[in-house]
């Protein structure tokens, strides 16, 4: 537990020194999200039609680039041999990891994404839904986007293959965020595509962290 | 349990006995399909009549649900093949993984031409976004996603089996997928009409495709274990045995 612990606390400390690798894909969410107006229409109408769609497509594109730094820094410093050989199972490591990267990645999106649903004109009273919505879905994308990272983490072309590997997988995610969003917009209930994001999610951190681990020791051996 | 009884598992796991057996095997599935083809074409073109709705444009179904149906189970076994060559360590599991994947991917591609082509006089359109069109789309880039991470690692030992872990998470996320679009596209649009549903498809339709289906997975088998035995020549070119082969022939 105290390994885990300051894994966590090194992991902050780490992302607070360099503020770019946070601030990356916050600015490129916020540019994808600004770029629909710009191609389609400023028309209010169409733009609080889309808007539950674009806000999740631009939050799964900036998750995805995010995700690329999750194991990189530490697979060429060699640290990650170190998590390897230390005596914390490397699948509660790796959930540690996850969570921690989720943090700074993916809690500034969700964060931030209140003030973009205003420009695209999206309900204000369905503010709740988008945030809770984008919760359970940024962390189940943190948790496919590790696979993904931790498959592709001793490869050149990483950057590209990346979203590749990991966009599939997460159709179901961005079906049931974007759909639960846009239900909440037209004032009907969205619980039902709540619930179906926090079973992923349960699904997710009980499977991924063993897929991340496998995925890991395969990449670390080549 | 006796472990003599897991005998003939592993002697399958030996490359060169593998080998041997692909390529006797590879014939007998090779002329299955060609004359499965034939009976399922004659019986599907020329025998069975048109249908009363879709006309002649329902033949396609002869090419197009084999396909499909070779699509989605060759998953099930590129997963399959991964699991065993991850769990036994088993380097011949992972040559059948890849073996397949192409294979797959290439009869994921028809299911969805023919489908498009299907469409086009039936609904009006190349492409609606049907929840099975739509998952046999996400399959194809399952597909093609795994064979691109193979391919990318410089070490095919190690890109086999970062495969196999990407085919693995993908088996499981294959099901959520699929019922994920089904409920998206429900609450799209209305059901599409289906014309004709299987349940009540004639006789002199549905043999001609029983034929095409059989005749198809022979077609499959015989391409598998040929590519298998590519892969295995690939994998074991410094081996022994390889040079001994050759020099006989």
């Amino acid at each position: 537990m105290r390994a885990l612990a300051a894994l966590v606390r090194r992991d902050l400390r780490l992302c607070f020194r360099r503020p770019g690798e946070v601030a990356t894909p916050v600015l490129f969410f916020v540019m994808v999200a600004v770029l629909f107006p710009l191609g389609l229409s400023p028309q209010p109408e169409l733009l609080a039609m889309v808007a539950p769609g674009v806000l999740w497509v631009a939050a799964l594109l900036a998750g995805l680039i995010g995700q690329e730094s999750l194991f990189k820094s530490d697979y060429e410093d060699g640290s990650l041999e170190q998590l390897l050989l230390g005596p914390a199972a490397l699948e509660l490591v790796v959930l540690t990891r996850i969570f921690t990267h989720w943090l700074t990645t993916g809690l500034p999106l969700v964060i931030l994404s209140p003030f973009l649903g205003l420009m695209l004109d999206y309900p204000v009273q369905a503010f709740g839904t988008l945030v809770l919505s984008l919760m359970l879905g940024t962390l189940i994308l943190s948790l496919l986007g590790a696979v993904g990272a931790a498959l592709t983490v001793g490869l050149r072309q990483s950057g590209m293959l990346l979203p590749i590997l990991v966009l599939p997988l997460a159709v179901p995610v961005l079906i049931f965020g974007a759909q639960g969003a846009a239900q909440a917009a037209r004032g009907e209930d969205a619980a039902a595509a709540l619930y179906l994001l926090g079973a992923l999610l349960v699904l997710g951190v009980t499977l991924v962290p063993f897929a991340v681990a496998g995925a890991l020791r395969i990449s670390l051996e080549s | 349990m006796s472990p003599s009884n897991w005998t003939w598992f592993h002697r399958l796991a030996s490359p060169p006995y593998f080998y041997r057996l692909a390529g006797r095997l590879a014939p007998w599935f090779g002329w299955a399909a060609a004359l499965g083809l034939a009976a399922g074409l004659y019986g599907g073109l020329w025998l069975a009549p048109a249908d009363y709705q879709q006309g002649d444009g329902f033949r396609i179904i002869y090419i197009h649900v084999p396909s499909a149906y070779l699509s989605m189970m060759c998953y099930m076994l590129v997963a399959g093949a991964s699991a065993i060559g991850l769990v036994w360590r088993m380097k011949l599991a992972h040559a059948v993984a890849v073996a397949a994947a192409p294979l797959g991917a290439s009869f994921t591609f028809l299911a969805l031409i023919t489908g498009s082509l299907w469409g086009k006089p039936m609904w009006g359109t190349y492409w609606v976004w049907d929840a099975r069109l739509t998952s046999e789309l996400i399959l194809l880039f399952l597909y093609l996603g795994f064979i691109a991470l193979h391919q990318a690692y410089e070490d095919p030992r190690s890109g086999e089996r970062a495969g196999a872990v990407l085919a693995l998470v993908g088996v499981v996320n294959v099901p959520i997928i699929h019922y994920s679009v089904v409920w998206w596209s429900s609450l799209h649009q209305g059901s599409t009409v289906f014309v004709g549903s299987k349940s009540d498809i004639s006789a002199s339709m549905l043999i001609p495709l029983l034929t095409m289906i059989a005749a198809f997975t022979c077609y499959f088998a015989a391409c598998l274990l040929k590519r298998i035995q590519a892969e295995i020549l690939e994998r074991e070119q410094n081996a022994g045995w390889v040079r001994e082969m050759l020099e006989q022939t």
